[in-house]
């Protein structure tokens, strides 16, 4: 890839056959740098016995793999869990915060307002120590609230996004107020959503490894148990390497399904009018991680 | 009440050790997205490579697991460094590749226009970039950045969790001395809100001053 890329950019020209020659050298002189970092890394790894059989044999038994396993099934279950209820909260808190009655609305900003404010982690601890619920459902109800807010301010973008007239046409049929919302607004607002809010589930399940901090046994525990409490010479960096891929590759699956839904529907003429902004950057009290 | 006025240097101590990681690790995350920026709008194939890979691994990495390698799993290569440094080179990182997908949709909103105007006008590639695009840039990006350091202030939370001394942290003391719970948490609330309004109205402030007027 020397020369540039066929898209315009205010940057620079499409480069001739001199500057072509430049980047080739530029390019060559990068990756060297480049290799050589990796190089070193993977030369440190070497230095300090990462790839010495003892520290990878732990693997090769069937209960450390089990107890992965478990771990991983329990990251999918705060999830899932998760998931399900923020989208929930998410869409209870928007039908009040586009209420015609005022102080529902009011209640609801606040709300919203307050859990996007708050690290997730200080509910998240709130729920645990101060309320004394189980870890599960501690970490749950945290990724809910704030998540849920996240996606309500989502919903209601979403909803304010469909062209008026829509409503009024709605109305003008003799459509109650619950049957436009269900009936008109949410499903031409919920095409629109989908990559957004994809991509807000993305932040949910990036955030259940919040659950290793309150001893939740999710997947990284599970890793920290294996690197901690058994003796075969703290095989702590082959932990690393084998949890990292495993996660940043489920969170990495989701995103692109985010993407790929965002794209297919960029070609559909239905919704290209309809354009919901991404979640993270909010307007008052922005939050996201 | 009592726990703020009996405890109040704990708690400041924990305050200031929120707002040290927050503007330490803003700093990095700036500086470091900023490379990764260029390195993704360049005309060099390798280098857009390797800002593309940064920004995707990152951004697809749960922070937590992020402190769980940098700060444990680090000092394994005998690399032993203060805990809060540790701790701002995972935040920092963490965040550059927020910041950096903010300042390169901030130059993609540059129209191409202002580029071939400029360089119509005999301006070199340092002229066109210093004067013509990156102001530009500058101006549309002010309220995303702002919003990804409140997000890093939320974070920074998390490193608490790891025992450095920050805001979150304070409960585990207060907690063993036998305070409200509940009254500790409503503190601690507090703090974290006074840090994220401050960073929310700078940067009000500034977009007043230089934003894009719409």
């Amino acid at each position: 890839m020397t020369h540039s890329a066929p898209t315009a950019t205010a940057l620079y020209d499409i480069p001739g056959p001199q500057a072509r020659r430049r980047h080739l050298l530029y390019g060559v002189a990068s990756t060297a740098v480049i290799l050589a970092l990796v190089g070193w890394i993977i030369y440190l790894l070497f230095d300090t016995d990462q790839f010495t059989a003892e520290k990878w044999r732990p693997f090769q038994y069937k209960g450390i793999q089990e107890l992965l396993l478990r771990g991983l099934g329990n990251t999918l279950k705060a999830f899932a869990y998760a998931a399900v209820l923020s989208l929930a909260l998410g869409a209870v808190l928007a039908v009040g915060r586009l209420s015609v009655h005022r102080p529902v609305r009011w209640l609801c900003t606040l709300l919203v307002e307050f859990f996007r404010a708050m690290p997730v982690l200080v509910m998240i601890f709130f729920i645990f120590v101060a309320l004394k619920v189980h870890a599960l459902p501690a970490l749950v109800a945290g990724l809910t609230l704030y998540n849920g807010s996240v996606l309500a301010e989502v919903f209601r973008t979403g909803i304010n996004a469909v062209d008026r007239g829509q409503r009024e046409a709605a109305y003008a049929l003799g459509m109650r107020k619950t049957q436009v919302m269900t009936f008109v607004l949410a499903p031409q607002a919920v095409r629109a959503m989908l990559p957004t809010i994809i991509s807000q589930l993305v932040v949910a399940l990036k955030d259940t490894s919040l659950g290793y901090l309150i001893t939740y046994e999710e997947f990284l525990h599970a890793g920290k148990l294996i690197a901690s409490n058994l003796d075969y010479d703290l095989p702590f960096i082959p932990v690393v390497m084998v949890i990292s891929p495993i996660y940043i590759g489920m969170c990495m699956l989701l995103s692109w399904f985010a993407t790929w839904v965002a794209r297919r529907q960029r070609r559909n003429p239905r919704t290209e009018a309809v354009g919901v902004a991404p979640a993270e950057p909010g307007k008052l009290l922005p939050g996201g991680q | 009440m009592d726990v703020l006025t009996e405890n109040f240097s704990l708690y400041g101590k924990g305050f200031l050790g929120t707002v040290e990681l927050t503007v330490y690790s803003s700093a990095l995350a700036l500086a470091l997205g900023f490379v990764m920026a260029s390195f993704r709008v360049a005309p060099v194939g390798s280098l857009r490579v390797l800002g593309t890979v940064w920004v995707t691994v990152l951004r697809n990495t749960p922070l937590t697991l992020l402190f769980f390698a940098v700060l444990l799993g680090l000092p394994r290569f005998g690399l032993v460094l203060p805990f809060q440094l540790f701790a701002v080179l995972a935040l920092g990182c963490y965040t550059s590749a927020f910041i950096c997908e903010v300042l390169r949709s901030g130059i993609n909103t540059v129209p191409t226009g202002q580029g071939e105007a400029a360089r119509s006008l005999g301006m070199t590639f340092g002229q066109t970039l210093g004067t013509v695009v990156l102001p530009q840039a500058f101006r549309s990006v002010i309220p995303p950045v702002g919003s990804t350091l409140i997000a890093l202030a939320k974070n920074s939370a998390i490193a608490g969790a790891f025992s450095v001394t920050e805001l979150l942290g304070t409960y585990r003391t207060l907690n063993e001395l036998g305070y409200s719970i509940i009254w500790t948490f409503i503190w601690i609330a507090v703090g974290y809100l006074i840090i994220t309004l401050t960073i929310s109205a700078l940067f009000n402030v500034m977009e007043k001053r230089w934003g894009v007027a719409r």
